[in-house]
C-alpha cells in the first residue's frame, strides 16, 4: 500500500503540485517590503547611524576633548587635538571621524562621559566622493544641531535602560 | 524568381563546402558546414521536397553538426599539424574524389542520354498533388518497407554497440538512487539519542 | 509550396499599385508581428518580475511610469545605450554572429503561427516540422556565443546548453508526434481545425501535455533548467562576455522563444484560437484574443514554475530527459499509434 501510495505521488506530481499551489497562494499575500525611499521602516531609539557632536542648550559644544571616544574606537577612525580656549577651557580643535573607516559599533558614544559624540538615526548620508566622508569637527558640529531634537529624544527614551 | 533562388542557394553552397575544406579553424569548418546544409535544405524546398528540407535541417544541422561541434570544441584541435599529412593523403582523397565526380557525371549523363529513362520514384513524389509527407510515407511503408526497417535495425545496432564500447561499470561509485532517496522515511533514517554530558554517543 | 496568404485579403482587390501591394501584403505582417512581439516580450519581463515579486512577497518595479509599466522601456533604452564590448580574444565574427543568429531564429519561427482561422503568414504544410528545426538550428546561437567568447564560462554554459536543448528535443519531438498522429497533418491550422472537430488534445494526452511543457522549459533554458546561465557556479553561463545590445539580442530571443513554446503548446494541446465552449458569449470574442489569453496562461506557468522550484543539478536534468521523458514519450507514442488503429479513429482513414 504504501509503495502504491509513493508511486501514485509520483506518478501525479503531487510534490510539484503542492509546491506550486503553495506558491500560488503566497502570490496574493500582503507584501513584506516598503517602497522604501517613500515609507521607511521604524527605528530603535538606540539605532546607530551617522555620527553627530551636540551642544547644550546655551550653545556651548559638550565635547571636553577627554579622548576617550579615540581610545575606544576599534577601528581608529576618530582623530582629536585638543587646546586650552582663549577662556581656558579645554576644548578639541580638531575632530575627525573617518566615516569610511567607522563600523557604527557605538563604542564612542557609550565611552562620552557628557554625551558628546552619538550616533543619530539618519543612515542616508552616502555620498559621491571619498573625501566627503571624512566628516571634520564643523560638519559633526553642524549634524548636533541639524538632529539635536531627535538625538535629545532617543537618549532620554533610552535612559531608562543604561 | 525561382531559378534566381535556384543560384543564391547553389552559389552560397558551393563556396560554403569549399570554405569547409579550405578554413584553417576546424570550427569554422563546422559552422560552415551547417550553412551548406540550410542551403542544400532551400534547394530541396525549391524542388517540392519541403519535408526532406526540413529533415535535413533538423537532423544534420540540428544534431549531427552539433555533435561536430562538441567534438572539435572539446579536442582543441591544433591547427598547423592539421596541414602536415595532406600531400601523403593525396592519392587516396583524390581517388574517392574521382570516383565520386565519376558516378555524379554518369547519373547525369545518364539522363541526358536517355531521358526516357525511368527515375525512379524519385519524382513521383511530387507529382501526385498530395503532400510530400503523405507521398513519402505512402511509398516508405509500402514498397520500401523491408529497407526502411533494415536501416532502422542498422542504426539500431550502431547504437546499442557505441553504448557498450563506452559502458564500463567501475566498483566503489556511489550514484544518486532517486527511486531509494524517495523510499526514505523519518522512521527508518533518523534516530533520536539523548547524549549524555562528558559521555558522548 | 508557400501559400502566402495575407493577412487582408479584401484589401487586395483594390487596384492602387498592383506591383507595391504584393510586398507591402508581406511585409506589413511581418513588421506586425515583430513589433507586436518585441512589445510582448517587453512586458512579459516587466509582468515576470511582478509576479515573481509577488511570490516572493516584494513589490516589484514600481517606480518608472504608472506601476512601474515603462520600467521595460526604460531597460531597452540602457541596453540600446551602453557600450558593446567584444573580449580581445574573442572570435570576432562569429561572436556577433551568435546573438543575431538566436534573435532572427527566434522571430523567423513565428511565420507559420496561426493567430487565427487564415492569420497566417505562411501557411506551410510542414509547419510543425519547420518551428521543430528553427528550434534545432537555435542550439547554433548559443554554443557559438559559448566557443566565440573565449572564456571557461561561457564555454562550459554553452556545451551545456547544446546538450540540453539536443536532449529535450528528442522528447519534444515524439511529443509532436502524438499530436500530428492524431490530428493527421503537419499544418499547424490543421491541427487546430482537427481539435475543432474533435477535443482538445491536452485532455486524451494530457501526460504528453506535462511532457511537451517540462520539455519546453528545458528548451528555452528557463528555471528550473537554466543551467546554462547558473550564476551561482558558471556566473552567467554564454551570456558571460556579452554586453549591451549583444547580450539585448539573446534575452530578446530566449523571451521570444518562451512566448513562442506557450504559442506552440496552446495550438497543439488547447485548441489555438478555438474558444473553449461552442456557446454563445465564448464564440463572440474574436479567435486571436482566444489564443493570446491562452499563450498567457501558459507563459504564466512558465513565471509561476520559476518562483517555485530550485534550478536542477545537471546529470538529474540529463537523466530526467533520457531516461523519464524518452520512456514515457515513446510509449506514449506506440500507444497514441495503437489506439487509433485499433478503435479506427485515425484521421482520414
Amino acid at each position: 500500500m504504501a509503495f502504491l501510495d509513493r508511486t501514485a505521488r509520483v506518478i501525479l506530481l503531487i510534490e510539484l503540485v503542492k509546491g506550486m499551489t503553495l506558491t500560488f497562494r503566497y502570490m496574493f499575500k500582503k507584501k513584506v517590503t516598503i517602497n522604501y525611499p517613500f515609507e521607511k521602516g521604524p527605528l530603535s531609539p538606540r539605532f546607530r547611524g551617522e555620527h553627530a557632536l551636540r551642544r547644550y542648550t546655551n550653545g556651548e559644544e559638550r565635547c571636553i576633548a577627554c579622548k576617550l571616544c579615540e581610545a575606544i574606537c576599534p577601528s581608529q577612525a576618530i582623530t582629536i587635538e585638543a587646546n586650552p580656549r582663549a577662556d581656558g577651557s579645554r576644548r578639541t580643535t580638531k575632530y575627525d571621524i573617518d566615516m569610511t573607516k567607522c563600523i557604527y559599533c557605538g563604542y564612542c558614544q557609550e565611552a562620552c562621559p557628557v554625551d558628546a559624540i552619538v550616533e543619530g538615526q539618519n543612515f542616508e548620508f552616502s555620498a559621491e566622493t571619498r573625501e566627503e566622508l571624512m566628516y571634520d569637527k564643523e560638519k559633526l558640529l553642524e549634524n548636533g544641531d541639524r538632529w539635536e531634537a531627535a538625538l535629545a529624544t532617543c537618549i532620554s527614551l533610552d535612559a531608562p535602560y543604561r | 524568381m525561382h531559378s534566381i533562388m535556384f543560384y543564391v542557394f547553389a552559389i552560397i553552397a558551393i563556396f560554403g563546402s569549399i570554405i569547409v575544406i579550405t578554413a584553417r579553424n576546424p570550427v569554422h569548418s563546422v559552422l560552415f558546414l551547417v550553412l551548406v546544409f540550410c542551403n542544400v535544405a532551400g534547394l530541396f524546398l525549391l524542388l517540392g521536397a519541403e519535408f526532406l528540407a526540413m529533415i535535413l535541417v533538423i537532423v544534420y544541422a540540428g544534431a549531427v553538426a552539433v555533435l561536430f561541434l562538441f567534438v572539435i570544441m572539446m579536442l582543441n584541435i591544433n591547427i598547423v599539424p592539421f596541414r602536415e599529412g595532406f600531400l601523403s593523403y593525396l592519392p587516396i582523397g583524390g581517388l574517392i574524389g574521382m570516383i565520386l565526380f565519376a558516378e555524379l557525371v554518369m547519373v547525369a549523363a545518364g539522363w541526358v542520354f536517355a531521358p526516357n529513362m525511368p527515375a525512379g520514384n524519385l519524382l513521383a513524389t511530387t507529382t501526385h498533388g498530395i503532400p510530400n509527407t503523405e507521398a513519402l510515407g505512402q511509398v516508405l511503408y509500402t514498397r520500401y518497407i523491408y529497407q526502411f526497417q533494415t536501416a532502422g535495425i542498422a542504426l539500431l545496432v550502431a547504437m546499442i554497440g557505441a553504448i557498450l564500447l563506452t559502458l564500463r561499470s567501475r566498483s566503489g561509485v556511489r550514484r544518486q538512487s532517486v527511486a531509494r532517496q524517495l523510499v526514505r522515511t523519518k522512521a527508518n533514517s533518523l534516530e533520536l539519542k539523548k547524549v549524555p554530558t562528558r559521555g558522548g554517543v | 509550396m508557400t501559400e502566402a496568404n495575407s493577412l487582408w485579403p479584401l484589401l487586395s482587390t483594390d487596384s492602387w499599385a498592383n506591383s507595391l501591394w504584393p510586398l507591402l501584403s508581406i511585409v506589413l505582417p511581418i513588421a506586425l508581428i515583430v513589433g507586436l512581439l518585441m512589445l510582448g516580450v517587453a512586458y512579459l519581463t516587466f509582468f515576470e518580475r511582478k509576479i515573481i515579486a509577488a511570490i516572493q512577497l516584494r513589490k516589484g518595479p514600481n517606480v518608472v511610469g504608472p506601476f512601474g509599466l515603462f520600467q521595460p522601456l526604460a531597460d531597452g533604452l540602457k541596453l540600446l545605450l551602453k557600450e558593446t564590448v567584444i573580449p580581445a580574444w574573442a572570435n570576432r565574427g562569429v561572436f556577433i554572429l551568435a546573438p543575431l543568429l538566436t534573435f532572427t531564429l527566434a522571430i523567423m519561427a513565428w511565420a507559420v503561427i496561426p493567430f487565427d482561422e487564415g492569420w497566417v503568414i505562411a501557411n506551410i504544410n510542414v509547419g510543425i516540422l519547420y518551428l521543430f528545426a528553427i528550434s534545432s538550428a537555435g542550439v547554433y546561437g548559443i554554443i557559438m556565443a559559448g566557443w566565440a567568447s573565449n572564456s571557461k564560462y561561457a564555454f562550459l554554459g554553452g556545451l551545456r546548453s547544446a546538450a540540453q536543448m539536443v536532449s529535450y528535443e528528442v522528447s519534444i519531438g515524439f511529443v509532436l508526434v502524438t499530436v500530428l498522429m492524431s490530428a493527421g497533418t503537419l499544418n499547424l491550422s490543421g491541427i487546430v481545425n482537427a481539435q475543432e472537430k474533435g477535443i482538445w488534445y491536452i485532455v486524451p494526452h494530457f501526460p504528453m501535455f506535462v511532457v511537451f511543457f517540462i520539455s519546453a522549459l528545458a528548451e528555452t533554458n528557463r528555471a528550473p533548467f537554466d543551467l546554462p546561465e547558473a550564476e551561482s557556479e558558471l556566473v552567467a553561463g554564454y551570456n558571460v562576455e556579452y554586453s549591451a545590445m549583444t547580450f539585448g539580442m539573446f534575452f530578446l530571443g530566449e523571451y521570444a522563444n518562451m512566448i513562442l513554446m506557450s504559442a506552440l503548446g496552446a495550438i497543439l494541446f488547447l485548441g489555438g484560437w478555438l474558444p473553449p465552449v461552442n456557446v454563445v458569449p465564448f464564440t463572440i470574442v474574436p479567435g486571436a484574443l482566444w489564443f493570446f489569453v491562452k499563450i498567457v496562461v501558459l507563459l504564466f506557468v512558465f513565471l509561476w514554475v520559476r518562483a517555485t522550484f530550485p534550478r536542477y543539478r545537471y546529470d538529474q536534468l540529463m537523466r530526467l530527459g533520457w531516461k523519464i521523458f524518452l520512456p514515457i514519450s515513446l510509449s506514449w507514442v506506440v500507444l497514441t499509434a495503437g489506439v487509433l488503429v485499433a478503435f479506427d479513429f485515425l484521421p482520414r482513414g
